[in-house]
């Protein structure tokens, strides 16, 4: 009886433990590669429509990954379409939040990378190249890098020699966006050129009962391109670079001087819409959606192109009409270029990567891309003609006119805890030197440890 | 039921019984081991290797190629962020569990004795089936800036409304570059020089869209006559030009601004623009200053602002209690069942008030249930992220930190650097510790016969 009993309880037991242990199999298959698409079919070159030669994927899933969303990502979706047309692959989008350089690290170190990415930051693509996670671009994707790109593009998407990235979607980010009505209802004809010019414009606005300057303070990386557009055009180029690479430090006089610049915009309640703390309360896209919307909408806002973007989706107005854009003005002697890029990168190996990445450096697709607005190219093949405004148009050919005299966004290049990442490093200590722009000597400590902390360890 | 909350009480100790037989069969051990080995895999794979490898991650750098001993210990408590952080995290433990429990506690005693007790409990509960993150995005609405928008401010805005009076011309000021109005502390400007008898004063304010004006307002005109007279307006044309501090064509006039006389600080008299912006004042304010009380152009109420520096933190407590008010309420609910009814009739038949049965009689005796639930409540407040992660805007994330949040962001949050991440879970381990011994401790005792 009890021999018995006990020998059922046996088999219950192995029987649990041979379900538990089939169960942990299962798992661990789920957990490993499951790559779908491993094993080259390795289908030779099947030129279809014209211009740039890519293989046959047919069969093949492809994986990319980027920041963006909304109008963005529709925009970037129908250039992938037109690659699945040519190649026969399937491309699945897949948008990685705010912080690009940890959700790719953390699919990197899982072991499942998206077959292509856009990294937002120069930063990020040197970390990663130095970590080894980037595949350097093949033949095919070079030649189409160097046949349509300057010189400086192609660097700045190398590292130490080595070619990985294509920007194949860049930004000027030294544009200020205004409501022609607004303007108009204020008396001004001219667009300032000047920093002082813009400080008096601005208060005209003010005095004429429309918030002046819209900022999208709740957004930390409106804020350092602020910054890095006086910095450019205060301190000038070269210093700009030794910023950038931390040679000098973030308690230098030229900092305190843009600081206190910045200040006298960010320190008068009058001047920005909301006030300081409307401004810390506001995102880019409603930064945007508040100057070119609404009952009371203010005049002026700081971004670079891809503003074109929210006003085309999210608001009524006109380009071109309602809606115009004027140089940064000029802080120092020369009126600031910076520029931002999306740079594509190879995480994995394989054919379908490069073939998107040569595609990518093609003008056929920069063609695709410029047709649906909110994009600038850097790509010098690219006809103009392709842009689908005027007001894109002007941007495009000002940056690509700029040949080297541009200087690349600066929070980009730092390490992306300093530069590149939400709540904190220089996103968080301009926050809260917006909400207090007294103290600029405060400002500049705190972002001089965080930097000391950040290019230190990265 | 209770001997797998005994097996789990001791942890990895077997129970003694199977040991005491074991030694009459002999093959009873291996069987126990069998028994044992799906759940000791388990733990030994999902708590107790990850809680080992956290240990030794931590003593290595952000590549975790170097060793860096205690370096990322040190880095903890030194880093203003996390300082931060294990100052919200103490508030956190400090307030949240007591007050999560207290409110139980009243809901509980309260929903017993109203006769829509049940759908009562039902409503308070109902926040417990939602996720954190949509509880998260709920709140986050809730505190919103805008009036329009956050509910929170809604309220404030309302209240505040009732006992002071919105301002005609909010955000009006006066033109600096032409005219000698200047602030004078509460909102109020006030001219630097005096005003005489037979010359007009001219107060122009600028900042108000022509267009935004309320009423029909209608064009200014320039005072005139000999006693103590000026116009206030809008000196702004629609479409710009005119001369600053002049009274144009076509600028409007401020109707109904109040204009006070003052001489040595107190105001000797005071009058009220007429429609078309001019006031008069009497003869005794003949070489007084001129002021126009803040009261007419304060800003509107813009609300509380509760998610900046100050308040994110009691904000986002406030979420939590929201949702975890019903846990409590229904565990201590539970409890409240199973207290003897015999013993409040006894203390309300000796004399005792409602008052004095609920504190001397009903909460003794919860004690015990009132223990469970705010121990509970500590461990889980320890690891609070996702409200926290959701609720704060980046300006004021730093001010909301807390350890579990932190943890994720220097491991995750663009540093990278998994060495202090582990150090941090180490550190969280570490303090949520004696909170499960008492816990464990406490089960124990409860199981002794």
């Amino acid at each position: 009886m009890r021999s018995t009993g006990s020998r059922n309880r046996t088999h219950r037991a192995v029987a649990t433990t041979a379900v538990l242990l089939a169960g942990a199999v299962v798992l661990t298959a789920c957990g490993g590669g499951n790559d779908g698409n491993s094993g080259d079919r390795g289908g030779s070159s099947a030129p279809s429509g014209g211009g740039v030669r890519l293989p046959d994927l047919k069969g093949q899933t492809l994986e990319v990954a980027a920041v963006w969303t909304g109008p963005e990502q529709e925009n970037f979706t129908k250039v992938l379409d037109a690659f699945t047309e040519r190649t026969g692959a399937k491309v699945d989008f897949v948008p990685t939040g705010n912080n690009t350089s940890t959700f790719l690290g953390t699919r990197i170190e899982g072991g499942k990378p998206p077959d292509v990415a856009f990294l937002p930051q120069v930063g990020v693509l040197h970390q990663f190249a130095q970590k080894g996670w980037l595949k350097p671009l093949g033949a095919a994707a070079r030649a189409q890098s160097e046949k349509n790109f300057a010189k400086g593009w192609q660097e700045l998407g190398a590292w130490k020699g080595t070619r990985y990235g294509i920007y194949a979607k860049a930004a000027n980010k030294s544009l200020i966006w205004y409501n022609t009505k607004a303007f108009e209802a204020a008396g001004i004809s001219g667009t300032p050129a000047t920093w002082k010019d813009f400080l008096s414009t601005a208060q005209t606005l003010s005095d004429s009962g429309s918030p002046a300057v819209s900022v999208g303070g709740a957004d930390g990386w409106t804020l350092t391109d602020w910054f890095e557009n006086v910095y450019l055009s205060q301190a000038g180029p070269e210093k700009y670079d030794r910023l950038a690479a931390h040679e000098i430090k973030w308690t230098d006089p030229s900092v305190t001087d843009a600081l206190t610049t910045l200040a006298q915009l960010w320190g008068k309640d009058d001047l920005l819409a909301g006030g300081r703390k409307g401004a810390l309360n506001t995102e880019f896209p409603k930064s945007v959606t508040q100057v070119f919307s609404g009952g009371a909408p203010a005049a002026m806002v700081y971004e670079g192109d891809f503003v074109t973007a929210n006003i085309n989706a999210d608001t009524k107005a006109e380009l071109g009409t309602d809606a115009k854009v004027f140089p940064f003005p000029a802080v120092g002697a020369k009126a600031p270029v910076v520029s931002g890029g999306d740079v594509a990168v190879a995480l994995k190996g394989g054919q379908g990567a490069q073939a998107l990445l040569t595609f990518l450096a093609s003008a056929d697709a920069a063609r695709i891309w410029a047709a649906q607005g909110g994009f600038i190219s850097p790509n010098k093949a690219l006809d103009p003609a392709a842009y689908k405004d005027d007001v894109t148009r002007t941007i495009a050919k000002a940056l690509v006119s700029a040949g080297d005299g541009f200087r690349f966004d600066m929070s980009d290049q730092a390490p992306a805890a300093f530069g590149g990442t939400q709540g904190i490093g220089e996103w968080k200590d301009l926050q809260d030197f917006l909400r207090d722009p007294g103290d600029v000597a405060g400002t500049q400590k705190k972002l001089e440890a965080d930097a000391a902390k950040a290019y230190g360890s990265g | 039921m209770a001997s797998v909350a005994h097996t789990e009480g001791a942890g990895a100790a077997p129970a003694p019984a199977p040991h005491r037989r074991a030694r009459v069969t002999g093959t009873r051990r291996r069987w126990a081991v069998v028994f044992l080995l799906p759940a000791l895999v388990l733990l030994g794979a999902l708590v107790v290797y990850p809680i080992g490898y956290s240990l030794w991650r931590s003593l290595y750098d952000a590549d975790g190629s170097g060793f860096v001993g205690l370096g990322n210990y040190a880095d903890v408590f030194s880093d203003r962020a996390t300082l931060t952080a294990v100052r919200n995290t103490a508030i956190w433990v400090a307030v949240a569990p007591a007050l999560v429990t207290a409110l139980g506690l009243v809901f509980a005693v309260l929903t017993e004795r109203v006769r829509w007790g049940t759908a009562f409990k039902l409503v308070v509960f109902m926040p417990m089936a939602i996720s954190m993150l949509a509880a998260g995005i709920i709140f986050r609405l809730v505190y919103e800036q805008d009036p329009a928008q956050g509910v929170a401010n809604a309220v404030a805005r309302s209240v505040h409304d009732t006992f002071v009076s919105s301002s005609v011309y909010p955000n009006a000021r006066p033109n600096a570059a032409v005219s000698d109005l200047r602030a004078s502390g509460g909102g109020s400007f006030t001219t630097k020089g005096t005003v005489r008898a037979g010359t007009p004063a001219l107060l122009p304010l600028v900042g108000i869209a022509p267009g935004r004006l309320p009423g029909a307002p209608e064009e200014a005109r320039a005072a005139s006559g000999p006693g103590v007279t000026g116009t206030v307006w809008l000196d702004f044309v629609p479409g710009g030009g005119g001369t600053k501090g002049r009274i144009d064509p076509g600028e409007r006039a401020l109707k109904g601004v109040t204009v006070e006389a003052v001489r040595d600080g107190r105001a000797v008299a005071s009058a009220r623009t007429a429609a078309d912006g001019t006031f008069t004042l009497p003869a005794s304010a003949d070489g007084a200053r001129l002021r126009l009380p803040g009261a007419d152009f304060a800003a509107p109420y813009g609300g509380i602002d509760w998610l900046g520096p100050a308040l994110v933190t009691p904000a986002i407590i406030g979420s939590y209690v929201w949702m975890w008010a019903g846990f409590a309420m229904v565990l201590i609910a539970a409890g409240l069942a199973g207290v003897d009814r015999n013993l409040l009739e006894a203390a309300r038949v000796d004399g005792a008030n409602e008052w004095q049965v609920f504190r001397r009689v009903t909460v003794p005796l919860l004690a015990p249930v009132l223990t469970v639930v705010l121990v509970t409540l500590m461990i889980n407040v320890m690891k609070v992220f996702d409200l926290v992660y959701i609720i704060a805007p980046q300006p004021s994330q730093d001010d909301a930190n807390v350890l579990a949040l932190q943890l994720f962001l220097s491991s995750f949050g663009g540093g990278g650097n998994y060495g202090v991440g582990s150090a941090i879970g180490v550190v969280l381990l570490v303090l949520v510790a004696p909170v499960m011994y008492v816990n464990i401790r406490r089960l124990r005792r409860e199981r002794r016969p």
